[in-house]
């Protein structure tokens, strides 16, 4: 870790904020029968206490992967091959499973994309989510049925007493991501994340969650990690974003910097291709071509081909992350003079 | 084990597996498998060239040469006729993999048409065919077997009727089901868009896509078709003696099991790794070419 | 619920009628006339005719079919030819030991298989799991006949721990239970430790693992409660392979049941019992999926409440 870095990752917030999760540099490679896939590739994320962090971008990016290491639910064939997860100061990478086990649901949780299928079909809700509590602290059975009759009012299920010994499969999957985020909140987490958790719901559902999630954030001070690939939603709620491409972070800054200042040609393309109902276009704008093929990635930036303004450097040349000003970074040569925010 | 909890890497990296790649990675994961798959040529090349291969003649006699115990010159001893049996056993070889193949195809096409009309065409059709699949699986299938043989009298020829009768019921209920499912796909729905006759639909649209699970599953009941004819024969209502059936090998070694156990034990053995063999490489190729069996 | 439950007994009574009339079916429509199979060729033509007057074989099969049925249903199978005694009566003196045999057969197949099965899905890719799937797969693939040979081998001839062969004591239904099991634990073992690493694989199993659940609690917590239903149907399809084990079994031990019986009809020509036989176990192996079926709408909550 070199000073520079160091320096950088100081920068990225105000100074005096104690980062409650701290990613540097992490690397997730898959190792498939065809190579290995560098699904997240160096990619650093900080998060300080109570607010909401964005991450977006197309499917397959490595968004949901990032956030899978940081649970430490990679399973095989995929592995954290390098970097560092910093919980609260504390080093969370490549601890024993019996002391994951102990942060999981209870200093950090995660709710899912598919409420569908994230409940067991087989056991009532409310013993899932009394489940959470149990494993984590020490009350009884009936103190804890009514935490969790509790954070279901809180969650905004109607008659939690009766919901309480409801199944899955009785619920609307909105419910059901109240349940998840009941769940993920119960033991009042210091972050949460939250992996596309409106993707599979109705729009005006939609709206509703989000709102629940950034008012729990508030009331329990938790920090959110959102990953969604809606420029919509992270306009809506969050306070700072990271847009991800081919698993690296192609630039970061605050919500208001990024939609006002978007600097990196796919930032650009990605807010483009947002439908404005002011203006009168005869089609929607899209960026060209795919997301490359992981295992065989261009030699030099990995959005090159598909970038409008690309040069012919950036077919040969890997860019770094530049900071281009207070707490924004961009991944493109455009920006070179500023200064290195990733250490290679 | 690729995991369902992780978006799926090889649509990410945007490549189908080949049948070549499945091929590697059959070989690679599953290594007794392939060995199976080696064993089962060996088994094969020794059945058709059994005449070349097994030391002795299969129906030889000798009067002085009964009941010996195994020996250089015999490696698996002589039975009770002083047949060597190990050239016997080669040459059982023969019935026990026709045994698994023939009727097995016939079954399982008699199965697979069942099933793709029962799936095509819904309705009346599918409900008389289900019902008398349902019928047919409610019967033990050695019981079944019995009756037939019952009714028509021991020998391999028979035994070759009665398997193929009583083992289309599952293969059709197979068939069925990815039936039903394909049909709601949308190149069978561009297909009878454009006027596509039902049956070119049935036989070049859909029966392809089952086909991986139909291999596999071929390959899976090679094995109990074989052991069909073992019990049956080793009930004494299959295989009639002189033939050197196993399972009749066995039964009639019984009589001299605390004696001479090789007489029924090394049939025995016979039967198991040619099944075993067949299992594993259906196993095998389960994992590689069909996850929608794993759910049955 | 209740409608659901008629219903699914309603379905049973078709494919039971199936059964009777396939079975009445296949021992009749034999080349030649069904008596003359029965006797055999060098009967006097006189006799074989008296014969099929007498049990009707004379009549059309439709009229035969439905006295048999009337008469089945009043519990009465016919009379075996050869032990001129009423079925009925045959088959409940050979059932008992026929019962016993699968009752512990089941328990040996039960305990081992499902132990085996959690022991290898915990164990995944493990040596435990490559162990015990290999003795699965080996269970599945002996003949029933040669664990029955080997087992008499060793343990009734050179260790002379039980005895060769009879069904009259506890330690003689010992050896035939486990050459039954064997078989069953087998296809048990594959079934659970398939269906556990398929539910493992499910959303649900990565929110168990998400609040906190360790590895050992996700699989008994939460993925054995779902890997279980279709083993639960499984395991009572296993009791129609168990009676086609218990034909070979009863017959390399000498064990007066009901498979022995059916062999023994076959050998003695004798249509009546051949027929009564095969009716009995079949019916009991409808019954058998009808519970099971049952069991299985107790038990899943999705299902419960009717879809």
């Amino acid at each position: 870790m070199n000073e520079q870095l160091l320096q950088a990752n100081s920068n990225a917030h105000e100074a005096n904020t104690e980062l409650v999760l701290d990613i540097r540099n992490l690397k997730s490679h898959f190792f498939t029968a065809k190579g290995v896939v560098p699904a997240v590739d160096g990619v650093s994320i900080q998060v300080p206490p109570g607010k909401i962090i964005g991450i977006v971008g197309e499917s397959g990016c490595g968004k949901s992967m990032t956030a899978m290491s940081v649970m430490g639910l990679l399973r095989y064939p995929g592995k954290i091959v390098g970097g560092s997860i910093i919980l609260s100061g504390k080093e969370i990478t490549h601890i024993r499973p019996k002391e994951l086990a102990k942060i999981r649901g209870n200093e950090i949780s995660m709710i899912f994309q598919e409420p569908m299928t994230s409940l067991n079909p087989v056991y009532p809700i409310g013993h899932q989510v009394r489940e959470a509590i149990l494993l984590h602290q020490k009350i009884s059975k009936e103190e804890a049925k009514n935490r969790v009759i509790d954070i279901f009012r809180a969650v905004g299920i109607p008659e939690p007493q009766k919901r309480y010994y409801s199944f899955p499969h009785q619920l609307s999957g909105g419910l059901r991501q109240r349940v998840m985020i009941g769940m993920a909140m119960v033991c009042r987490p210091k972050v949460m994340i939250a992996d596309e958790p409106t993707t599979a719901l109705d729009v005006t559902i939609e709206a509703q969650i989000l709102r629940l999630m950034k008012k729990l954030c508030e009331e329990q001070g938790t920090s959110i990690i959102l990953i969604t690939h809606n420029m919509g939603v992270v306009a809506e709620i969050c306070d700072y974003v990271y847009v991800m491409y081919a698993g690296k972070v192609m630039e970061q800054a605050e919500t208001f910097t990024l939609f006002e200042k978007n600097s990196h040609p796919y930032t650009q393309g990605l807010l483009k291709s947002i439908p404005k109902l002011d203006e009168k276009t005869d089609r929607l704008y899209t960026i060209d071509g795919v997301v490359p093929n992981l295992l065989h990635l261009p030699e030099g930036c990995s959005f090159c081909t598909r970038c409008s303004q690309a040069q012919k450097r950036c077919f040969s040349e890997k860019p770094y992350l530049y900071e281009t000003g207070q707490n924004h970074g961009v991944r493109c040569f455009q920006y070179e003079s500023g200064v290195h925010l990733d250490g290679k | 084990m690729k995991d369902k909890n992780e978006p799926n890497i090889s649509a990410q990296i945007g490549e189908a597996d080949t049948w070549l790649d499945k091929g590697k990675t059959l070989i690679r994961q599953n290594k007794l498998a392939a060995l199976s798959a080696l064993i089962i040529l060996l088994i094969i090349l020794a059945a058709v060239f059994a005449p070349v291969v097994a030391p002795y003649d299969h129906l030889q006699q000798s009067l002085t040469d009964r009941l010996k115990d195994p020996s250089a010159a015999h490696l698996l001893g002589t039975d009770e006729l002083g047949r060597d049996v190990l050239s016997r056993i080669i040459f059982g070889a023969r019935i026990s993999l026709t045994i698994g193949l023939v009727p097995t195809l016939i079954s399982m096409a008699i199965g697979t048409i069942l099933g793709l009309f029962a799936g095509f065409y819904g309705g009346k059709t599918d409900f008389a065919i289900m019902r008398l699949a349902d019928v047919m699986l409610a019967f033990p299938s050695l019981l079944l077997a019995m009756v037939v043989m019952y009714t028509m009298g021991g020998g391999l020829i028979n035994i070759f009727i009665a398997l193929s009768l009583v083992n289309w019921a599952s293969t059709a209920r197979i068939v069925r089901a990815q039936t039903l499912s394909l049909k709601e796909k949308e190149f069978v729905e561009a297909a009878k868009s454009v006027g596509v006759k039902k049956h070119v639909i049935m036989f070049r649209h859909i029966l392809p896509n089952c086909l991986p699970s139909l291999i596999v599953l071929f390959t899976l009941n090679i094995p109990s078709a074989i052991l069909s004819e073992a019990s049956l024969s080793f009930l004494g209502i299959g295989a009639q003696p002189p033939s050197a059936s196993w399972g009749l090998m066995a039964v009639r070694g019984k009589k001299y099991l605390f004696s001479e156990p090789w007489l029924s034990i090394a049939p025995s053995v016979a039967i198991m790794i040619v099944v075993l063999a067949f299992n594993f490489l259906g196993d095998g190729l389960r994992d590689v070419l069909d996850p929608y069996l794993k759910e049955q | 619920m209740f409608s659901k439950v008629l219903k699914r007994i309603a379905i049973s009574i078709p494919v039971l009628i199936g059964v009777v009339l396939a079975i009445f079916i296949m021992l009749r429509i034999v080349p030649g006339d069904p008596a003359t199979t029965m006797m055999g060729e060098h009967v006097n033509p006189a006799v074989i005719e008296k014969i099929s007057r007498e049990m009707g074989l004379d009549q059309p099969m439709y009229v035969q079919f439905f006295k048999y049925v009337a008469n089945a249903l009043k519990g009465d199978f016919g009379t075996s030819y050869r032990l001129n005694r009423n079925v009925t009566q045959i088959i409940l003196d050979s059932f008992p030991h026929t019962v016993k045999l699968s009752l512990l057969a089941a328990l040996v197949a039960w305990i081992i298989g499902l132990s085996a099965g959690i022991i290898a899905a915990i164990r995944q890719n493990g040596l435990l799991d490559r162990l015990f799937m290999g003795c699965a797969l080996m269970g599945v693939s002996m003949p029933v006949f040669m664990t029955a040979l080997i087992l008499q081998y060793v343990f009734a001839f050179k260790l002379k721990w039980f005895p060769v062969s009879g069904f009259d004591s506890f330690r003689a239904m010992i050896l035939p239970a486990i050459v039954l099991g064997w078989n069953s634990a087998g296809s048990i073992a594959r079934m659970t430790r398939s269906n556990l690493v398929e539910v493992m694989q499910n959303d649900f199993i990565r929110t168990a693992r998400a609040k906190g659940l360790r590895e050992n609690g996700v699989i008994v917590g939460h993925a054995l409660k779902n890997a279980m239903l279709p083993v639960l149907t499984m395991m009572a399809l296993q009791i129609s392979s168990m009676l086609s084990g218990a034909v070979l079994t009863e017959s390399v031990f000498g064990v007066p049941g009901i498979g022995r019986l059916a062999v023994n009809a076959i050998e003695t020509r004798d249509m009546p019992l051949l027929q009564g036989t095969v009716i009995f176990t079949t019916i009991l192996i409808i019954l058998g999926n009808l519970i099971a079926d049952l069991l299985y709408n107790v038990l899943d909550p999705r299902i419960r409440e009717g879809i």
